[in-house]
């Protein structure tokens, strides 16, 4: 593992690093009421790093995780995704980030009903641009490498939950991103099904996969290499483990 | 997202709603059928009005002079009164008219009345009696199909003969042929000599329900009082020459009746314009009510779609969460629910042009409305559908791309 970078404000991260935050806040207006859930983050995940983020509930994790997705932007402090400064991009510029260097996996799989496993997972090459041809080849790929090569037409509704998780998998992975997100991946699985998943993820970081992963249980987060822990939107702890 | 992808998307959208977006096009549909039916009578009758009537009916290069217009829309009393003052146009007129023309034209006497033709004890009634010059028949486009015209020997003698139209033929001899039968009228007997082709109808009246007879014979008496004519009929060879021979007759009539220079024409000379004029008064009513009736569907249909889009937008609000999470910028949500709303719109619209087209053919063959499909009114009403589902769509689709991703995400 490599030594932290010391960071100030105006620096440019190291090229290893994938995702630093720098004392990012974020806090919401609730009614007049001003709710800081994120109190000066500092974090720093290399490439290919395996990383879990955990915390009670009100910890601000989820708050870091939306920030972490581009889908929300911080009230102070700069983040840093893949050598680009995204904590002062627009709407447009933060929906390209989140195309091209995000993969997200729900827990909730959020896989549209009505349309085919190959579909769903083409889905981020449509708003990349792709041309038809290319995005079926690319979805096949990616339904391949998560062990659906034969399920591709079917409907989320004809897959189990372990399957309908692959399919997300591969959604995430299909636009190939610097980081794949998952937010509580298990939440939805029995411990099977949940096994089977982190070793797909498993796979995924051996073969150079950046993920960052959010969760409450403990025996979850034994899978990843690192667990970022948060309490009242501070850092409390930030330990490696052994794999 | 490209528009292609947007627009299969919103197929497929349709596909598996199909109750919802049918009552969604609903408005649209009734929209546009309105729209290419009605615009089909119009344009119908337009042509028939033109073509047919105007042209073979009233006939080509042809004008008749009158005691006042044969065709006019909303005249004032006043304006009636002082028509009815006019000295009527007399068998004198018609004579001093032929003798004075320059140009080469073929010229009738005409009077009309209805009455009554009897053959034994069948009755024809409310027939047109017209008492006619020999040469009516080749300016009005009457063909005689048995028999002949009477000449205008007959003509000048005031022969009993009579010349029926087809319906009174059928009505008094069934399948026999009427040749040389004595019909009565008024109690004179006249003897058939012919029998006109059968001319169909025009917007439901018929045409066939007439009788010709020369205009000296005694059924002069029953159309008019003596030595007075309905109408002098005077037919050139082509356009300009009529022009021509209507100032002929102008000035012949002026002078007739001694008017001096600033004084109006107290005689009418009608041409096939004149009632083509009186028609497009007429379908500039239908024209100014037609896109009442139009507009109201379609806004009623761009509100019914409206509504459904905003409740799509609020079903799937999860679904616009993710895909705005997978990298869908403001502006390709906007587009996949504009193209949705426009989808819809068109559908609509073309299920209302196949109705159109359905009810354009039924009226031509149920009812006596000549009725053509005008190729303007389909692209229109395609065009305003699709516009309608656009408009319409415009809201719910900017409130689907202003969610916020992750409040839309975390929706159940």
């Amino acid at each position: 593992m490599t030594l932290a970078q010391t960071f100030r404000t105006g620096d440019t991260p190291l090229p290893n690093i994938i995702i630093l935050t720098h004392k990012l806040t974020r806090a919401y207006d609730m009614g007049g009421e001003v709710v800081r859930a994120l109190q000066g983050v500092s974090v720093q995940i290399h490439k290919n790093e395996y990383v879990a983020v955990m915390g009670p509930s009100g910890s601000g994790k989820s708050t870091l995780m939306n920030l972490i997705g581009c889908l929300d932007t911080p009230t102070s402090g700069e983040y840093w995704l893949n050598g680009q400064k995204v904590s002062d991009l627009d709407d447009d510029e933060l929906a390209r980030i989140r195309n091209k260097e995000i993969g997200f996996v729900f827990q909730t799989f959020n896989l549209l009903p009505r349309a085919s496993a190959l579909h769903n997972v083409e889905l981020p090459l449509i708003y990349a641009g792709a041309g038809a041809r290319e995005r079926r080849a690319r979805a096949a790929r990616a339904l391949e490498r998560v062990g659906l090569g034969d399920r591709m037409e079917h409907r989320p509704n004809e897959l189990s939950g372990g399957q309908r998780q692959r399919v997300a998998i591969a959604r995430a992975l299909v636009n190939d991103p610097s980081i794949l997100l998952a937010d509580e991946p298990t939440g939805n699985l029995d411990s099977t099904t949940s096994g089977e998943i982190m070793g797909v993820f498993r796979d995924l970081h051996r073969q150079g996969q950046t993920i960052v992963m959010v969760t409450h249980e403990h025996d979850i987060a034994a899978h990843a290499a690192r667990v970022v822990t948060l309490r009242d939107g501070l850092i409390a702890s930030d330990q490696l483990q052994a794999a | 997202m490209p528009v292609f992808e947007a627009l299969r998307l919103a197929l497929q959208t349709i596909r598996t709603q199909k109750l919802k977006s049918g009552f969604s096009l609903l408005g649209v549909f009734i929209g546009v059928a309105s729209l290419i039916g009605a615009w089909s009578i119009v344009n119908g009758v337009n042509r028939y009005m033109t073509e047919k009537f105007a042209q073979t009916l009233f006939g080509v290069n042809t004008f008749q002079l009158r005691r006042r217009p044969m065709f006019t829309p909303n005249v004032p009393d006043s304006v009636w009164r002082a028509w009815a003052r006019r000295p009527r146009i007399r068998f004198s007129d018609a004579e001093a008219l032929t003798a004075g023309f320059t140009v080469p034209v073929v010229t009738a006497w005409q009077s009309s009345e209805n009455n009554t033709v009897t053959y034994r004890d069948k009755t024809a009634r409310d027939i047109e009696l017209t008492a006619a010059s020999e040469r009516y028949f080749e300016i009005k486009n009457l063909r005689v199909a048995i028999g002949r015209a009477f000449t205008s020997q007959e003509n000048r003698s005031g022969a009993a003969v009579a010349v029926l139209g087809d319906a009174v033929a059928q009505r008094l001899f069934v399948d026999r042929s009427p040749l040389d039968r004595s019909v009565r009228i008024a109690g004179t007997a006249y003897r058939v000599i012919g029998v006109v082709e059968r001319q169909g109808s025009i917007l439901g009246f018929p045409l066939d329900r007439f009788v010709v007879v020369p205009a000296l014979s005694p059924a002069q008496n029953l159309v008019n009082p003596p030595g007075i004519l309905d109408a002098f009929l005077v037919k050139a060879q082509s356009e300009p020459e009529m022009r021509l021979a209507m100032d002929q007759a102008e000035g012949i009539m002026r002078s007739r009746r001694h008017l001096r220079p600033r004084q109006d024409d107290n005689f009418a000379l009608d041409t096939s314009e004149g009632v083509q004029r009186f028609w497009a008064g007429i379908s500039r009513i239908l024209v100014v009510v037609l896109p009442g009736v139009v507009l109201v569907s379609l806004v009623i249909g761009g509100i019914v779609i409206m509504n459904i889009m905003l409740m799509a937008v609020a079903e799937r609000t999860r679904e616009i969460g993710l895909r705005k999470s997978l990298g869908a910028r403001r502006r390709d949500v906007l587009r996949q629910f504009l193209a949705e709303s426009a989808a819809i719109a068109t559908v609509g619209a073309a299920f209302g042009v196949v109705a159109g087209i359905g009810l354009t053919l039924l009226i031509g063959a149920a009812s006596p409305l000549p009725a053509s499909l005008s190729p303007v009114s389909i692209v229109l009403g395609v065009v305003m559908g699709a516009g309608v589902g656009v408009v319409a769509g415009v809201y719910p689709a900017s409130r689907a791309a202003r969610l916020d991703p992750i409040a839309a995400l975390r929706q159940e």
